[in-house]
């Protein structure tokens, strides 16, 4: 089966807020160093803008420390974030629920963590662990009720029979299968977004595209926009529709994912294709040409981040960070190279 | 020990050559309250001088127990239960701790998986190095210090960085300190077990030219882990497939990414998804592997495979199924035993 996204001809431009179902909007956090006298503050994000389109797949790429988590944290409202704004269907949440999410923003805007060996609580059965969010939010009465729909909710996730897992406890279950107990739960509450936290990272290869087509099956059938969190490109341009590129907590480029892959503009994305494992040309013995790796996020100095690492870099990059240019309807890119426009941030994907 | 250093056929390994180390029928199991998981059962191979054999499989395949096997470094419950690994005409499992001791490092050493886990946290790198140069051999500390700034410049530290302790380096830069350590005796064999799993992706691109540059400059042979087929089809000569404490499949590295034979080989090549091309729904390997307390009685690999059939309830042999390329699968006459024919005959 082979799947053109470049099909539909002309891109329809995305109204806004209406086929967004989020947009972050200039989001940055700083962490403070510690110590009392201390006035220092690690910048985890600075200006991260990105909209998630409704029942799409938008990923999240780059290295560690390069603010991908931080930034599914934020919108989870696992942390605040110190400036800008998150809207959701609209609503600015962060000024109208400020102090802590409410009930309904926590059960529509679910999460999914890297780790499925730390994430169930080994004390209690598969059963105990989806029952939970069903009582608390109030999503089935009665047991029988309840029952049933932690058994349709484990078949939806492809554990069968789902009678049988329900009665296991964690550690009966293989990566994998836990993996699909964190949907199952995390599905139970009827969530419109999920935020999946580089959620195939711990599985064994084997059993990663089995996670991954089942994210693109609740994408197709429950209409969830996710947002997939990875360091594996490859894997985004296989079911997201949209890829954004991080670096030093900063938002690089986005782009439809295979335009993103086959035409990559910022310098930091082409680094990050170079370096994936490609056994169809062989290993290159030559060193590679950027050394270096991602720079202290402690009061960073102005300008692009990549500058230090940067094979194009020019005098205005250590100056200023560019403003996005947008390259088409569908790909846009921060980077002086390019020019440094006012575009918005979204990739504007071909409905 | 001397190396061999034989002309090389166009792989660049000499095929012809007498194997560097030999593994034969290796067995090891760890004892569980539920019994024996067997989680090395067979497993028959040779390295050649000068070259990467890459060794890969999932998590729980016995990857990691093979190399710790050959460096006798396996801790209780594991036990060898059976086999022989042959270096230099001597087999390790016989060797007495003395024995081993000069072995270890001098003829093979190890890079672990976690740099972060494997440097002591209060030395310095220098140290370290020379900490591993002096255990082995008798030489002045000020010989063993140049030593290790000669070491540390051939894994791409700066020299000057040889006063600094681990927590003072990048991950890639701890790495390449371990690999230094590994290199302080000039081994002719490196085992390498996930060396790059920890790393991102632009680091571990760099660590990978680096492992090969030093390979070409010094002429050693590793044996490389991983789970990452597509990283091993880059830098390795052949591979070996694991799968449930055995091997499936082995083969030149580039007939194995082309032309692989085994179904679970197969299933692991469209388990990545590609970086080019149109794009193709993938399937991965429904289902897990099996329990090696009770491994199933025929074909460790049946209860997944897409093409099973009637002879798979028996063992295959791992056989030579064209020159060079073994495997152990019932989809080619040669793995096949008298009892697969007859059940084929049956139907």
């Amino acid at each position: 089966m082979s799947i053109d996204r470049h099909q539909g001809g002309t891109a329809t431009v995305a109204q806004r807020s209406t086929d967004f179902v989020m947009e972050v909007q200039h989001l940055t956090k700083r962490f403070p160093v510690g110590g009392v006298l201390d006035k220092r503050a690690v910048h985890a994000l600075q200006d991260v803008s990105f909209s998630l389109p409704r029942a799409k797949i938008v990923a999240l790429v780059g290295e560690s420390g390069s603010g991908k988590s931080t930034t599914a944290r934020a919108l989870a409202r696992l942390i605040e974030p110190t400036g800008g704004r998150i809207l959701y269907n609209g609503r600015d949440i962060l000024r109208e629920e400020p102090r802590s999410a409410s009930l309904s923003y926590r059960e529509d805007v679910q999460m999914v963590f890297q780790d499925p060996f730390g994430s169930l609580n080994p004390a209690h059965t598969i059963r105990h662990a989806i029952e939970r969010p069903l009582r608390i939010h109030r999503k089935a009465k009665g047991r029988s009720a309840i029952r049933e729909r932690v058994e349709t909710l484990l078949e939806t996730v492809g554990l069968t029979p789902p009678g049988e897992t329900a009665s296991k406890y964690p550690y009966q279950l293989s990566g994998g299968q836990r993996q699909r107990v964190a949907f199952a739960r995390a599905l139970a509450v009827d969530p419109k977004v999920m935020l999946a936290d580089e959620p195939v990272s711990m599985l064994d290869v084997s059993i990663r595209i089995g996670v991954l087509n089942l994210m693109e099956r609740l994408k197709e059938e429950n209409g969830i926009s996710f947002l997939y969190i990875t360091h594996d490109i490859a894997s985004a341009r296989y079911i997201a529709d949209e890829t954004n590129v991080m670096y030093a907590g900063r938002m690089v480029e986005g782009a439809e994912s295979r335009e993103l892959i086959d035409e990559p503009a910022h310098p930091y994305t082409q680094l990050l294709l170079s370096a994936v494992p490609n056994p169809h040309a062989g290993l290159r013995t030559d060193e590679a040409t950027t050394r270096g790796e991602i720079p202290s996020l402690i009061d960073p100095p102005p300008g692009c981040p990549f500058a230090p690492r940067c094979p194009h870099v020019m005098p205005e990059c250590q100056e200023a960070m560019p403003g996005v240019t947008r390259l088409n309807a569908h790909h846009w890119v921060r980077c002086h190279l390019h020019g440094s426009g006012q575009g918005e941030p979204t990739a504007n994907l071909p409905v | 020990m001397a190396i061999a250093t034989e002309t090389s056929n166009s792989q660049g390994t000499p095929a012809g050559a007498a194997p560097l180390i030999r593994i034969e029928d290796l067995k090891v199991q760890y004892l569980s309250p539920r019994g024996p998981v067997r989680a090395v059962d067979g497993v028959t191979f040779d390295i050649r001088p000068g070259e990467v054999m890459g060794l890969a499989g999932e998590s729980g395949c016995g990857k990691s127990t093979v190399a710790q096997a050959i460096l006798r470094i396996l801790q209780p419950p594991a036990v060898i239960t059976n086999g022989r690994v042959l270096f230099d005409g001597n087999d390790i499992l016989d060797m007495s701790d003395d024995q081993l001791n000069e072995f270890r490092w001098r003829d093979v050493s190890m890079v672990f998986q976690s740099a972060m886990n494997s440097l002591n946290p209060v030395m310095t790198i220098g140290d370290q190095i020379t900490d591993a140069i002096q255990a082995h051999q008798r030489m002045p500390g000020r010989k063993a210090l140049e030593r290790a700034e000669e070491l540390l410049r051939i894994v791409g530290i700066e020299a000057a960085r040889i006063d600094s302790y681990p927590h003072q380096l990048s991950g890639g830069m701890r790495q390449r300190a371990v690999i230094a350590i590994a290199l302080a005796l000039n081994p002719p064999l490196m085992i390498m077990d996930e060396p790059t799993t920890a790393l991102d992706v632009v680091v571990q691109k760099e660590i990978m030219s680096t492992i090969s540059r030093l390979k070409q400059e010094l002429g050693f042979s590793i044996l490389f882990i991983t789970h990452d087929l597509s990283l091993l089809v880059e830098i390795s000569d052949r591979i070996a497939i694991m799968y449930a404490g055995q091997i499936v499949e082995l083969a030149n590295a580039r007939e194995l990414f082309e032309q692989p034979l085994h179904p679970y080989t197969n299933g692991l090549m469209s388990s990545f998804p590609p970086l080019t091309g149109d794009r193709v729904k993938l399937s991965g390997i429904p289902g897990s592997p099996p329990d090696l307390v009770h491994p199933p009685a025929g074909c460790r690999f049946a209860a997944r495979c897409p093409r099973r059939f009637e002879p798979c309830g028996s063992e295959p042999l791992f056989a030579e199924a064209k020159p060079g390329h073994r495997v152990a699968c019932h989809l080619y006459p040669e793995s096949r035993t008298p009892q697969a024919q007859e059940a084929i005959r049956e139907h």
